[in-house]
C-alpha cells in the first residue's frame, strides 16, 4: 500500500505554449502556471505593460479564470438567492459585479453576472476559487429548478483593456462595439468564428472586452496571434498577471484572499453598493444586517507611502506611536501613478483621509497617508 | 550576455569586482532579468560593516523583494546614490551599476567565489529547471 498522496498537478490554460514560446516569464498563480510578464523584447515588462494598458492596449490570458452558468426557469430566483447584487435588474446581455456570501456575510467569492438570455445566467469567478465556488453555488440552488453547469474548461478567455481595445477588437468583428456600453455584452463573428460572446468588462480600472473563444489549442492560439498582429499598429502588447495586479490596484479592484475572503465582511470591504439589501433574501443578508447594527470595526483604506518604501501585501499598519492597528492587503508601486500604494484594513478611527499612519517594512516604521480611493479613476469617455 | 571575467560571483547572484583590499558589489544581469523592472535598492550608510554571506541590503521590483548578500567581509566605503533616484539603472546596465564599494577584511574570502564561466554554468542550470 501507498501512502504517498498524488500533489494536485499544475494547471495550464490553452494558451500555456504560445506564452512559453513568446519568452514570458511563468509563476504559478492559484495552483496555474501562468505568464506574470513578457520580455522587453515584445514590449513587456510589468512596467511598460501597465502603461500600455491605461495609454493604448494590452491582451492578457484569464483563461484561468472559471465559468459557472444557470439556466432554466428559476435561474433569476437562484442567482437572487446566491448573489448580493440586484440581478432582477439586469436586462438581456447586461452584466454586473456581485458576489456570493457565506451565511456570515463573508465572501465565497467576487464575480462578475451575466445575462446572457432570458432564464440565462453566466458568472465568472476567479481561478482560486473555481471548485469551491461550483460546489457552492450547486449546493445552494438545489432548491430551484434551474441546472447549474460548470463551463470553467470550455472557454479560453482573452482580456483586451485600454482606451485602444475598442479599436483593436473592432478590426476583427462584425458586432457594432460601439453600441456596447461598459458591463454589458454583445454575440458576434470573430476571426471567422460564429456567435462569439463579447463582454465589455475587465479587471484593470480601464476600458475592455473580454472574449469567450472555444478552448481547443489551435482555436486559442490562432485568435491570440491574430488579435496581436491585429493589434500591431495600435502598439498592442501581451500583458501578465504582474500588470494586471498593479491596474487593478491603481483602480481599488478586490482581489480574492487579500481585500476579501471568508474572514472579511462586505461592509469592511467598502462594497456596499454592490449589496442590495433592499432584496428580500439571500445568503448572508441576516448576518450582513447584524453586522451593521453592530457597527464596522474596520475598513479597507487606500495608503500612499509618504517615505521612502514599498508596502506589500501583509505588512503591519502602524499608528504614529508605532501600536500595531491593522494590514496591508495589497501593496505595490503603482507604476501609471508612480507612487507606491497599498490597500489596508484599518479601525475605523483611523480611516479617515489625510491620517497619517506608519507600514513596517523589514522592522522599519514607514510614513504612510490615508489617500481616496480607487487611487485611479480612468477618464470619462468622450 | 558574457559575464565579465575581471570579477567574482556567488550563488545568490551578486558580481564582486576586487583591487587589492577594495572591492565593488552589485548583482548580476541574471538577476536584473530574474526580477524584472526594479523600483527600489536599499544599501546600508557607509561605515557599516559586511559579513561574507548575510544579507547587506534589498533589492525591490514591482512584483518581489530580494535580500542582498554579501560576497565577502568588509566596511562599506562608498554607495551608489544614483541608485536611490535611478533604480532602473541595474535592468540597465547590472553590471555596470554596482550597489556599495568595500574594504575586504580578508581577500582570500574571493577564492572561494564563483569564476564567470562556473557562474554562467550555474545559470543556465538554474534557468533550465
Amino acid at each position: 500500500m501507498s501512502l504517498v498522496e498524488a500533489t494536485p498537478a499544475i494547471r495550464k490554460t490553452a494558451l500555456n505554449a504560445v506564452h512559453r514560446q513568446m519568452g514570458a516569464k511563468m509563476v504559478e498563480f492559484n495552483g496555474w502556471d501562468m505568464p506574470v510578464e513578457y520580455p522587453a523584447s515584445l514590449g513587456g515588462g510589468i512596467i511598460a505593460e501597465h502603461m500600455a494598458v491605461r495609454t493604448g492596449v494590452g491582451i492578457f490570458d484569464v483563461s484561468h479564470m472559471g465559468d459557472i452558468r444557470l439556466a432554466g426557469p428559476q435561474a433569476l430566483a437562484a442567482v437572487q438567492h446566491i448573489s448580493m447584487n440586484d440581478a432582477s435588474r439586469l436586462a438581456i446581455g447586461q452584466a454586473q459585479y456581485s458576489a456570493l456570501l457565506y451565511p456570515e456575510g463573508t465572501f465565497v467569492d467576487d464575480v462578475i453576472v451575466h445575462r446572457l438570455g432570458e432564464d440565462d445566467y453566466l458568472l465568472v469567478i476567479n481561478a482560486g476559487t473555481r471548485e469551491k465556488d461550483f460546489s457552492w453555488v450547486r449546493d445552494n440552488t438545489r432548491q430551484f429548478d434551474c441546472a447549474v453547469e460548470n463551463l470553467s474548461d470550455d472557454f479560453t478567455q482573452i482580456a483586451i483593456q485600454g482606451p485602444k481595445a475598442v479599436n483593436l477588437l473592432q478590426k476583427l468583428t462584425d458586432a457594432d462595439l460601439g453600441a456596447v456600453r461598459f458591463y454589458w455584452v454583445t454575440r458576434g463573428k470573430l476571426c471567422g468564428l460564429d456567435n462569439i460572446l463579447l463582454g465589455r468588462t475587465g479587471y484593470t480600472a480601464e476600458d475592455g472586452f473580454e472574449i469567450y473563444i472555444p478552448a481547443d489549442e489551435a482555436t486559442s492560439a490562432r485568435l491570440w496571434n491574430e488579435i496581436l498582429a491585429a493589434g500591431k499598429e495600435l502598439g498592442v502588447v501581451p500583458c501578465g498577471l504582474g500588470a494586471r495586479n498593479t491596474l487593478r490596484l491603481e483602480g481599488k479592484l478586490p482581489l480574492y484572499g487579500h481585500e476579501i475572503s471568508d474572514t472579511i465582511n462586505v461592509w469592511e470591504a467598502g462594497l456596499d453598493r454592490f449589496c442590495k439589501m433592499e432584496k428580500p433574501e439571500f445568503v448572508g443578508r441576516v448576518a450582513l444586517e447584524k453586522a451593521k447594527a453592530a457597527g464596522v470595526k474596520r475598513s479597507l483604506v487606500g495608503l500612499e507611502m509618504t517615505e521612502r518604501g514599498i508596502a506589500r501585501d501583509e505588512y503591519k499598519v502602524l499608528d504614529a506611536g508605532g501600536r500595531e492597528i491593522g494590514y496591508v492587503t495589497s501593496g505595490s508601486p503603482a507604476p501609471f501613478l508612480k507612487k507606491n500604494i497599498a490597500l489596508a484594513y484599518v479601525p475605523l478611527e483611523f480611516a479617515a483621509v489625510g491620517t497619517a499612519v506608519k507600514v513596517e517594512i523589514r522592522g522599519q516604521s514607514v510614513g504612510a497617508v490615508v489617500v481616496p480611493t480607487p487611487f485611479y479613476k480612468r477618464p470619462k469617455m468622450k | 550576455m558574457p559575464y565579465p571575467t575581471d570579477r567574482k560571483y556567488t550563488k545568490e547572484h551578486e558580481w564582486i569586482q576586487a583591487n587589492g583590499t577594495s572591492a565593488t558589489v552589485g548583482i548580476t544581469d541574471y538577476a536584473q532579468q530574474s526580477l524584472g523592472d526594479i523600483v527600489f535598492v536599499e544599501t546600508p550608510k557607509v561605515g557599516a560593516e559586511l559579513t561574507a554571506g548575510k544579507t547587506f541590503g534589498t533589492v525591490e521590483s514591482v512584483k518581489a523583494v530580494s535580500d542582498l548578500f554579501a560576497p565577502a567581509s568588509g566596511t562599506v566605503t562608498e554607495v551608489n546614490g544614483e541608485l536611490a533616484t535611478s533604480p532602473e539603472n541595474v535592468n540597465k546596465d547590472a553590471h555596470g551599476s554596482w550597489m556599495v564599494k568595500l574594504t575586504l577584511k580578508n581577500p582570500g574570502d574571493l577564492d572561494s567565489l564563483l569564476s564567470a564561466a562556473d557562474y554562467e554554468k550555474f545559470v543556465a542550470e538554474e534557468a533550465g529547471h
